[in-house]
């Protein structure tokens, strides 16, 4: 009770600080309806490609970019975690009797909310322009979990990486390195059919993808609620397991000090 | 009578640096200890160590009774750090960071809001507790740090090189502020330190810290007693000249422990006003020009230098180098 009390007071820490930067705010908002538009303009006659299923790229689109937003914004993570490391902050949390966990799950609380702001500002978006959800609202719901599932686990990375390399040009090598080729190795822009081999492949075990096809299974007619759950319980051991990475990555921090 | 901390041959290496080096003393319950050293010396690391937050590689320590590698959580419900490097969150307000603070030491509701608002108050914060703590002046949020060190009531409080980088002034209400917490509060203060009449001032007992060992501990005014005599301070005005200076030296009677360290010639006397006239008589026949001539009552510079064999200034400058290195 008390480990889950302290995550909750961390979770309203970190909202509190987010709140106090209108600026990135606006930034954050702001993003992911530009790569609806742009990526849904840009790329409107990759619907004429033989073999493409479907007659609308937007609507082939929202589930990518609804990923894809929750994807870069959670790599971020951990850079909150090395102003506090460097401030202090760190250091005066882990003198007191608090449970470890807490300290990153706290973080992982206020990443979630972003991303489910972030989500419902695309889906409101994607509405106006016309996108249609025939899965209705439980699977456009199913579409945000997985998106949300996949930002908690790489939010949950970066705040171990945060940990181990403890400086910022660190952690944003690694997360520009990791964001391109993992967003372009899964079905965010291009179906499965019309993918080299290879990359179909690849992102068969790209945690990324897994969320892309649970999320676009979900939202469109039909689903197959088999699959859905299957990349959701995927996802959701991956985000454990990446958590108690970061809680353990407090040790290697203690080891260094 | 109890110790309320006691460490005992702790070793800390970091890589190829041996930060502690079989560092050994003990605090006695509701009294103002001072760790004084240069940077570098080991006394963050020290602090580190018995706060939990690091762990040493041999050695032991007791803070409250509780040891702290086997029990590091009762250790950190006794304990309130000031670390040297503030732990404000700059983005929170100064009622925020200490509601937070309490919050993760167990306090809950009502009991924890009395509390924060009785510590603003005492502090002198209560006006400023609504504004981001970015706000705040480097006393505030020094005093800030404070109160987040005291929400839970500990027993005993670390202070970490708590007025580097203030102002005179408000150094001096900072030391005001520890002396009332130890008359009012009871509480057992680790102090550490690298300004000499901070110890001085406020610290019942002293351990002196060199190079990750104690060097000389004991009361301020023993540590001064233990050295006879009088300190002689001589500024040299002139290039190196070594060489010279210990020839012209050795024949002055009653002159011990000399120093020299660059342009400064440092040794201590009986007699400081006897001595001074045939110092410099010495000096003048050997050509070495003398910029400067102090005597006085040896203070803890002296003590250390007695101990340590090398000037805190001087030590301060290189070990700081060295860090920065």
């Amino acid at each position: 009770m008390t480990a889950l009390a302290d995550t909750w007071a961390l979770t309203v820490r970190d909202l509190l600080r987010l709140w106090r930067q209108p600026w990135f705010i606006a930034i954050v908002l702001v993003q992911p309806v530009i790569w609806l538009l742009l990526f849904g303009e840009l790329f409107q006659r990759v619907v004429d490609i033989p073999g493409f299923e479907g007659g609308d790229y937007k609507q082939y689109l929202v589930p990518g970019v609804l990923v894809m937003t929750a994807f870069f914004s959670s790599g971020w993570n951990g850079m909150s975690t090395i102003e506090d490391l460097e401030r202090g902050v760190t250091d005066r949390f882990l003198v007191t009797p608090a449970r470890r966990w807490p300290l990153i799950v706290g973080r992982l609380g206020q990443n979630a909310a972003q991303v489910l702001i972030q989500s419902v500002v695309i889906v409101a978006m994607a509405l106006a322009i016309g996108v249609s959800f025939d899965g209705g609202v439980l699977g456009v719901a199913a579409m945000v979990v997985a998106a949300l599932l996949l930002g908690t686990a790489f939010a949950a990375l970066s705040n171990a990486l945060a940990l181990v390399a403890r400086q910022e040009e660190s952690l944003i090598g690694a997360v520009t390195f990791l964001q391109l080729p993992l967003t372009f190795l899964s079905t965010a822009f291009m179906q499965e059919e019309l993918i080299p081999g290879w990359v179909a492949t690849v992102a068969e075990y790209n945690p990324v993808n897994w969320a892309v096809v649970a999320g676009r299974e979900a939202a469109q007619a039909g689903t197959d609620w088999g699959a859905v759950v299957g990349y959701c319980g995927l996802l959701a051991a991956f985000a454990v397991a990446c958590t108690m990475l970061a809680t353990r990555a407090f040790r290697a921090y203690q080891s260094s000090v | 009578m109890t110790n309320a901390i006691e460490a005992e041959g702790l070793i800390k290496n970091y890589g190829d640096v041996r930060a502690l080096d079989g560092l050994s003393f003990s605090v006695e319950e509701g009294t103002v200890f001072g760790l004084l050293g240069p940077n570098g010396a080991g006394k963050s690391t020290t602090v580190k160590v018995l706060t939990t937050l690091a762990r040493s590689d041999e050695g032991k320590a007791s803070v409250a009774g509780h040891d702290v590698l086997r029990e590091p959580s009762r250790v950190r419900r006794s304990i309130g750090v000031v670390a040297q490097r503030s732990g404000v969150d700059r983005d929170l307000t100064g009622r925020e960071n200490v509601r937070l603070q309490g919050h993760l030491q167990g306090m809950r509701g009502r009991e924890l809001d009395r509390r924060v608002d009785e510590l603003l108050e005492q502090l002198g914060l209560a006006d400023a507790a609504r504004r981001v703590a970015r706000t705040y002046s480097g006393g505030m949020q020094r005093r800030l740090d404070i109160a987040m060190g005291l929400v839970h009531g500990p027993r005993v409080l670390f202070l970490d090189e708590p007025t580097t980088g203030l102002d005179p002034e408000v150094r001096a209400a900072m030391w005001r502020e520890i002396e009332r917490l130890k008359a009012d509060e009871g509480l057992t203060i680790l102090l550490t330190t690298h300004y000499m009449e901070e110890a001085d001032q406020l610290a019942s007992q002293v351990a002196i810290v060199d190079r990750g060992r104690v060097v000389a501990e004991g009361s301020p005014a023993e540590l001064k007693a233990s050295l006879d005599g009088e300190a002689v301070h001589v500024e040299l005005d002139g290039a190196n000249v070594n060489g010279n200076v210990d020839a012209a030296l050795r024949g002055v009677p009653g002159l011990r422990d000399v120093l020299v360290e660059g342009r400064a010639l440092h040794a201590r006397v009986d007699d400081g006003a006897r001595a001074v006239p045939a110092v410099l008589a010495a000096l003048d026949s050997h050509s070495v020009p003398v910029a400067m001539v102090t005597v006085a009552r040896p203070s803890l510079d002296d003590v250390y230098l007695r101990y340590a064999g090398r000037s805190f200034a001087e030590a301060d400058k290189t070990d700081q180098k060295e860090e920065n290195e």
